[in-house]
């Protein structure tokens, strides 16, 4: 299977530090559709903190969208190539030479923390590890 | 008040501005004051722009002015004011790609397109209006207001580029560059009476542009004349390195297929009417009116010496699901640069919590619904287990698609259809039905997925409100769509006796 650079990033954000294989994955209860729970686990995934008023609304609305969806499931597919881009470029190669980078103090100028020339990011590691 | 002189100016196409600036006949100052005037009077109510400069704007334009009074060579663009979507990054202007979680962040670059409209001599008046993240049909999903349509300003103005059609549409702006991910600049100016142009995916230059569906995502013209749109299209178009997926050809030719068109010069083209998009079977949630100025409109090019058939593009009947399945995913992950710690909001970092908490919190309070949901919806459809059901399976709908257009190029030149199934409906009638509101797209996603050029010109009213007629042609083949653009909207203004947004100037004036 060709191996779209979205998806490499998409599961990469997803699967960091979730030991994603060992959590109930949605409709992994054989339930048609996103439930409640499906939602807040993908939510978790995707790095949202919904509300609970969220939850519910958006449990019904997105199993109504992914039953419309499901619709691409009807094509006969057998031997079709799925296609990832529109333009058939590969490779795209250029001069190996520096070029100016973007001034430092006018890019931290718009970060909402910034520190010694850095940004500056909330503690990565808890007090327990 | 505005004063009558000025009033005229806003109603004027940029053509015709661009020639009184050449001819000494108008300033760039007195130009740009005309539309920060109107801008002032109406868009309190309109909503069509989310940041406006009037200062910086009146400035450049007194630059331009004594640039051509010291003699300077300057380009036809020199002067004439724009507007941007406010998805395009703009050096040291506000960017919010209608979004919370970027209010108030200033980029420090300009995106390509930004770049050459500058470097052109146009004058900002400012940023659009548009769905969060572009992810809409009526742009209700801005997170900051809804725009309104200046033919009713209880109507929706299309989306996710509703700040730019309105923009236009209305007077507060000669043009504006708005985005196409799935019809985001077709379907506004079919609902406010422009000509709106998808270019060719890779035709145009996405450096720069926030991105959304990055394989779909592409920048293009919205204007009141098909003259216009290939104006500012050929001025934006071409090469850019600093895009990898940009298209290595030559910048293209299209004013020159505007002439021709105009001319009516059709004798031989052959074009396709495509079954699934509103024809005998496919009518379901189709205006009648629509369906009828879409029959008369090919009628039309037939009286111009056109071959008219109908073709079947039966993949085009999964578009829908397919680009739904498609976009959200690549939102989900280009989505995921929005995390609170390099540019805009950050929410709850005071010392207790984590950077992951932090994260979710950030991205909680600054993105809306829609956003939400197709983050969510995305990061299913990537999930291991569902991707080779529903992402994977997408792609290869989207196969189908193209090859059903490849066929169907093999017989005609261009295919055409309506742009939307509706006019533009009733501000709030579909926002909490995200189904009803996808199907606003159903004609345009074809074209999306299969990265293809296609416009929209005005073809007439239905219940007195605008409908598009939509042409779309082979990749890199823009110039076909210019060509039967100019030539439905040269026939249409002869037989009307005055240009289609004549009628909302009237309308205004009553």
């Amino acid at each position: 299977m060709s191996t779209p650079s979205t998806q490499e990033t998409a599961e990469s954000q997803a699967s960091a530090g979730l030991g994603r294989d060992d959590v109930a994955g949605p409709g992994r209860d054989d339930v048609a559709g996103l439930g409640r729970d499906d939602v807040a686990h993908l939510a978790r995934l995707a790095r949202l903190a919904l509300t609970d008023e969220e939850l519910d609304h958006f449990a019904g609305q997105l199993s109504a969208v992914l039953d419309a969806v499901a619709a691409v499931g009807k094509a006969d597919t057998g031997d079709v190539p799925p296609m990832t881009h529109a333009v058939p470029l590969t490779n795209v190669t250029r001069e190996d030479v520096v070029t100016p980078s973007l001034p430092r103090d006018v890019v931290l100028a718009q970060a909402p923390a910034a520190e010694d020339d850095r940004f500056r990011v909330p503690q990565i590691l808890g007090e327990e590890e | 008040m505005t004063a009558p002189v000025n009033t005229d100016l806003t109603q004027l196409d940029a053509a015709e501005l661009g020639r009184r600036l050449a001819a000494g006949e108008t300033s760039s100052v007195e130009l740009t004051r005309a539309y920060l005037d109107r801008i002032a009077a109406q868009d309190g109510v309109l909503g069509a722009y989310l940041h406006v400069d009037a200062e910086a704007a009146l400035a450049r334009a007194d630059e331009v002015d004594a640039a051509r009074a010291a003699g300077a060579e300057l380009g036809p663009l020199a002067g004439l004011p724009v507007a941007l979507k406010d998805v395009f990054v703009t050096e040291g202007v506000p960017t919010t790609s209608g979004s919370k979680i970027l209010e108030g962040w200033r980029p420090p670059y300009d995106a390509t397109v930004a770049a050459r409209l500058k470097a052109a001599g146009t004058v900002l008046l400012g940023k659009t209006n548009m769905d969060e993240f572009a992810m809409g049909s009526s742009t209700e999903n801005s997170a900051y207001r809804p725009t309104r349509n200046p033919w009713d300003p209880d109507r929706i103005p299309g989306g996710s580029s509703g700040g730019s059609s309105t923009a236009v549409a209305g007077g507060l702006a000669p043009w504006a560059l708005g985005t196409d991910t799935g019809g985001s600049i077709r379907q506004p100016a079919a609902m406010t009476g422009l000509v709106g142009h998808k270019p060719t995916y890779g035709a145009v230059s996405r450096y720069g542009l926030i991105a959304f569906s990055s394989s779909l995502d592409q920048a293009g013209p919205m204007a009141r004349t098909v003259l216009d749109a290939a104006t500012l299209h050929e001025a934006i178009g071409g090469h850019d390195r600093c895009d990898s997926t940009s298209i290595d050809a030559p910048a293209p030719v299209l004013v020159t297929a505007v002439q021709e068109g105009a001319r009516g010069e059709l004798a031989g083209l052959r074009v396709g009417v495509v079954r699934e998009l509103g024809g005998d079977g496919h009518t379901d949630g189709y205006d009648p009116g629509v369906l009828d100025r879409v029959r008369e409109t090919v009628e039309l090019l037939e009286g111009m010496g056109a071959e008219v058939r109908e073709v079947s593009c039966p993949a085009f009947d999964l578009a829908l699901p397919a680009y739904y399945l498609i976009a959200p995913s690549e939102a989900s992950s280009n989505l995921a640069r929005f995390e609170g710690m390099r540019f805009g909001l950050r929410v709850g970092d005071d010392g207790s919590h984590s950077l992951e908490e932090v994260m979710s919190l950030t991205r909680e309070q600054g993105f809306g619904p829609e956003v939400k949901r197709r983050i969510v919806l995305g990061t299913y459809a990537l999930s291991a287990g569902y991707y080779d059901a529903y992402y994977g399976q997408a792609q290869k709908v989207r196969t189908l698609i193209t090859r059903d257009f490849t066929s169907a190029f093999d017989d005609v030149d261009v295919l055409v259809s309506p742009t939307s199934p509706t006019v533009a409906w009733p501000i709030g009638a579909r926002v909490d039905d995200p189904l009803a509101m996808y199907a606003a797209d159903l004609c345009t996603l074809p074209a999306s997925l299969a990265g293809l050029p296609a416009i929209s010109v005005p073809c007439g009213l239905s219940e007195g409100l605008p409908v598009g007629f939509q042409v779309m042609a082979p990749a890199l083949a823009d110039d076909r769509c210019y060509r039967v653009a100019a030539a439905v909207e040269a026939a249409l203004d002869a037989a009307r006796g005055s240009r289609f947004l004549d009628e909302l100037t009237r309308r205004a004036a009553a």
